[in-house]
This record gives C-alpha cells, sequence and structure tokens, in this order.
C-alpha cells in the first residue's frame, strides 16, 4: 500500500499535512506518535470513514482514493477502532458469519441457509485463543474478550491488508503476549500489517518497519532499532 | 350479534399484525426509526383502492399496493440517507404529512376528504369474498404468508445484517458491507408489507378517506411495537391482539361515540408510557430502541 501526500483538516486544526507511507507486503509496519499525531485520522482515511482534503492512497498498485467505506473494506482492507466496535445485540457467531461471508444478497440468503459452519468459525476463534461459546452475546464479554473477538473478525474477514488500532490498549499482561503471539503468527503466515500502538516495548518488538508522525506529518521512518536512536522522534515522542 | 364482532376484532387484528410486523422489520430490526410508516400503510390502501375500482383485478390492487408502497419506501430510505435517530423521525413525520396533504388535497385523485367509497370486496381466481368468515379466513392466510416471508428474512443471513447495521453502521461498511443498500432492501421489504396490510384493510373496510391514515395511527403502530417489543415478531403479534382488543372493548361500554376515539388514543399513551416506564423493552424485546 502507497500513501502519497495526504492532507485532513478538521476546522483550524491541521490533522494531517502531507503524510506519505509505503507499507510493504508481508511485513509489520509500525505507526506511532505522541497523542493528537494523526495516526488514528490515518487509519480513518484509509478506510474512507472520513475524507481527506488531498492525496492518494493506492492498495495494490489501485488508486482507492475515491471508493466508499465499504468497497475499500471488500478491496481487502480489515481493520479495527481504538474504542472495540462490536454489534452490540449480536453473538459472537452472528459477527464472525457477517465477517466471513462476501454476501450481501437478500434473495440468496431468503432461499439457502447459512453456509459458514460453526467448525469454521471455531477455527478463527481458535486462532486467536478466545474460548467461548459462539451462542454468547457480546454484551457478556469482558474487555479482553472483546478485544480478542474484535481481532478474531478482522483476521476473519477477507483482506490483504490488517489494520490494528492499538491491540493491546487496557488489556492484561497475560492477553498483551497471547495477542503478541498470534501477530507475529499473523506475521509469519506471510499477512501485511499496519499497527497503531502507544506501547513502545510491544512496537519495538514485533515492527519490522516504524513510522512516526508528528502533527500530521511523517518524522521518520525506518527499522525499529534506528528508530529509537533517531533525535526527532525522541525530541517529539519518547521523551527520553 | 357478538360473532360478527369478533370476526371483525379477529380480522383488524391479522391486518395490523401484518402491519405492525413490517413496521418493526424497519424500526426493531433495522433501527430506522421512521414514523412515516402509516403513509405507506395509506399509499397501499389507496393504490389497491383506486386500482379496482378502476376495474383492475383485486390480486394487481394488492401485489401493486405493495410494489408502490415499497417504492416509496425506497425513495424515503435514499431522501434521508444521511439522517439518523431524531433526525430521521422528523424527516419521516414529514413524508407522513406531505402524504396526508396529498391523498386531501389531490382530489381529481383522491377524491380529498370525501375518502373511496365502494371499494370491492377481495375477489380471487373468480371466487368473491362475500361473508366476514370468508374475509377472516382470507387475511388470515396473508397474515401467516406475509409473517412467514418477514420471519424468514430476518432469520438469515440478510437479516443478520439488518441487526448489525442497526447496532452500528460504521462497523457493517468496515466488513465490506454496503450499509445503505441494506437499509434500502429492509425499508421495502417493510413497506411492502405495510401497503399490503393498508390494501386489506381497504378492501375489507370499502371505505378509506385521509383520516384513516392520519398522524394518530402511529401512535397505534408505535404502541403495538413498543408494548410487543422491537425485534421480535411474536412480541408484535402479541401487541397487536393486546392493542386491537384493548382498543376496542371500549365499544362495549355505553360511552358516546364522541368520547371513544379520544378515550382509545388516552388508553393507548397510557400503556406507551407504562410499558416505556416499567418495561422498555416491551413484552418479548431483545433491543432497546433508544
Amino acid at each position: 500500500m502507497l500513501i502519497k501526500n495526504v492532507f485532513k483538516r478538521f476546522g483550524g486544526v491541521k490533522a494531517l499535512q502531507g503524510c506519505s507511507l509505503e507499507i510493504e507486503k508481508g511485513k509489520i509496519t509500525a505507526l506511532i506518535g505522541p497523542n493528537g499525531s494523526g495516526k488514528s485520522t490515518l487509519f480513518n482515511a484509509i478506510s474512507a470513514l472520513i475524507t481527506k482534503d488531498r492525496g492518494k492512497i493506492e492498495l495494490e498498485g489501485e488508486d482507492i482514493s475515491r471508493m466508499v467505506g465499504y468497497k475499500i473494506a471488500k478491496k481487502g482492507i480489515s481493520r479495527t477502532f481504538q474504542e472495540v466496535r462490536l454489534f452490540k445485540h449480536l453473538t459472537i457467531r452472528d459477527h464472525l458469519q457477517i465477517a466471513i461471508s462476501d454476501d450481501e444478497s437478500l434473495i440468496k440468503s431468503f432461499l439457502v441457509f447459512d453456509g459458514i459452519s460453526d467448525k469454521r468459525i471455531q477455527e478463527v476463534l481458535d486462532r486467536v485463543h478466545l474460548d467461548k461459546p459462539l451462542g454468547t452475546f457480546v454484551t457478556d464479554l469482558s474487555y479482553g474478550q472483546r478485544k480478542l473477538l474484535d481481532l478474531a473478525i478482522a483476521i476473519a474477514k477477507p483482506h490483504t491488508l490488517l489494520m490494528l488500532d492499538e491491540p493491546v490498549a487496557g488489556v492484561n499482561p497475560r492477553l498483551r503476549k497471547v495477542i503478541k503471539e498470534v501477530l507475529v503468527r499473523l506475521s509469519k503466515e506471510g499477512e501485511t500489517l499496519l499497527i497503531i500502538e502507544h506501547d513502545m516495548n510491544f512496537v519495538m518488538d514485533l515492527a519490522d518497519v516504524v513510522y512516526v508522525l508528528d502533527e500530521g506529518r511523517v518524522i521518520a521512518h525506518g527499522k525499529p532499532k534506528t528508530i529509537q536512536k533517531n533525535k526527532k522522534v525522541l525530541d517529539a515522542y519518547l521523551g527520553e | 350479534m357478538l360473532e360478527n364482532y369478533i370476526i371483525h376484532i379477529a380480522i383488524l387484528i391479522c391486518i395490523y399484525t401484518i402491519f405492525s410486523v413490517s413496521y418493526n422489520v424497519a424500526l426493531g430490526y433495522t433501527g430506522l426509526i421512521t414514523l412515516a410508516h402509516v403513509a405507506l400503510y395509506g399509499i397501499g390502501a389507496y393504490t389497491s383502492a383506486l386500482l379496482t375500482r378502476a376495474g383492475y383485478p383485486f390480486i394487481s390492487g394488492i401485489l401493486l399496493a405493495g410494489v408502490v408502497a415499497a417504492i416509496f419506501g425506497f425513495f424515503l430510505v435514499y431522501t434521508t440517507r444521511k439522517l439518523k435517530g431524531d433526525y430521521l423521525a422528523m424527516a419521516t413525520l414529514g413524508f407522513a404529512f406531505v402524504a396526508y396533504s396529498i391523498e386531501i388535497n389531490w382530489t381529481g385523485l383522491t377524491r380529498g376528504a370525501l375518502g373511496l367509497p365502494g371499494i370491492v370486496k377481495p375477489a380471487l381466481f373468480g371466487f368473491r369474498i362475500g361473508s366476514n368468515v370468508e374475509m377472516l379466513l382470507f387475511v388470515f392466510i396473508v397474515a401467516v404468508i406475509s409473517i412467514a416471508i418477514m420471519w424468514r428474512i430476518v432469520r438469515s443471513g440478510f437479516g443478520r445484517l439488518m441487526e448489525a447495521t442497526r447496532d452500528d453502521e460504521t462497523g457493517v461498511e468496515v466488513l465490506g458491507k454496503n450499509a445503505f443498500a441494506i437499509k434500502a432492501k429492509a425499508m421495502m421489504i417493510s413497506a411492502f408489507f405495510a401497503g399490503i396490510a393498508g390494501s386489506l384493510f381497504a378492501h375489507y373496510i370499502s371505505y378509506i378517506d385521509p383520516g384513516t391514515f392520519y398522524l394518530t395511527e402511529i401512535i397505534l403502530l408505535l404502541t403495538i411495537v413498543i408494548v410487543g417489543g422491537a425485534a421480535s415478531m411474536r412480541g408484535s403479534i402479541i401487541g397487536a391482539v393486546l392493542v386491537v382488543v384493548v382498543g376496542d372493548v371500549l365499544r362495549l361500554f355505553d360511552l358516546p361515540s364522541v368520547l371513544i376515539g379520544p378515550s382509545r388514543h388516552i388508553i393507548y399513551a397510557v400503556l406507551l408510557l407504562c410499558v416505556l416506564l416499567y418495561r422498555p423493552r416491551g413484552i418479548l424485546g431483545r433491543v432497546d430502541l433508544i
């Protein structure tokens, strides 16, 4: 994926000021920066949840800049949110059936019963180590379990790029380890990941490439070890 | 006499069951806070009445009643696609006002306040329904078929998408599903069956005027759905039985006719308030509307 010169302004606030990134296939790319640096805005601009003012976004050579949100998702972008977004009246099974199925035809679904088996859904849950009955309503899950389900949904949805917004924010150390293992395994399987994360140790351990954003601009990018020594980064973010 | 009265109530229950279940498809299952459903019901009634008065067979009248209402349903969703919650409710209320104004002012088509009298009883395959018992059997069959179709839809994969759209439209879009298309289809299904219910009502009562589909009717419909419970078909059926019976029971008392109408609305309002205060999800509701 190529993100070229993306601008976004909210009234007088310049959220993104010519942000450019290149996300390599099969690698884990991390996006870090202080609060308000534009990370989540960039995620929202990529997935067209907000309209950017300028700039170009390409996915596998195709310009997706002007596409609407659901078409971008159909093209293969799967994402999670900083605040877990689940359908509050639906079960785990419902969530994964929606994520896995790429069919929204009324007539077909009227005539044919669900083609997605519980076995397939269970396989996805096993990948994220979520051990709960499929009929459990999401309101009956703990925060950590909802975080895992959110990750499972993003993995289950057909995709070429997985964008995770703070996947370990607010979770306990044990769960953080589980999520880290899941992400490492996904990377080994050849998945392309773009991650926003505040936990520096987590990012530096996991990422192949790190981009640092400050005031809506990329101020540095490179391998984690290089980034850790970059003066601009230390000044803007790490403060060490 | 009492037998005829019970049959009349049963026919109304069947019609209101189709009407309220169709409303629940839009409101409870898809989260479309619409107040235009009575207008769609009226559009169905007028379409069917006008067609049969022009000499077209009943079957084309009832089917086109559904189709025309569905087209208006699409129009409604399309024009209000950027609105949600209270704003959507207000816009759809505006649509209901416009529909009422057209019904009362387009006298060349609807005869305005004079209404359309002499709407024929349903006739199918050369058999014309004459008695109320036959009418009851007919509306009961139509109600069973309509509810079976809507039940299948809400229990299908598409129904799951409707519920997901109600809970979080952005979440649906992020999963690659077109939330607008889902809402439009759900509204069209809902409007189609509201149109069918309107047609049945017109052909049963044999007279309609704009007042039949005035905004006060939305209170009745909301009462049925809220008392029965949002996103519950069984709830809507129970709600329809309860509200129609409670509303009509006043006839058994020797009240002056000028008091029956307002008293009925007071009963609906009290019922609605009690449910909202003490059992916000209604009898069998699965979701909170607010």
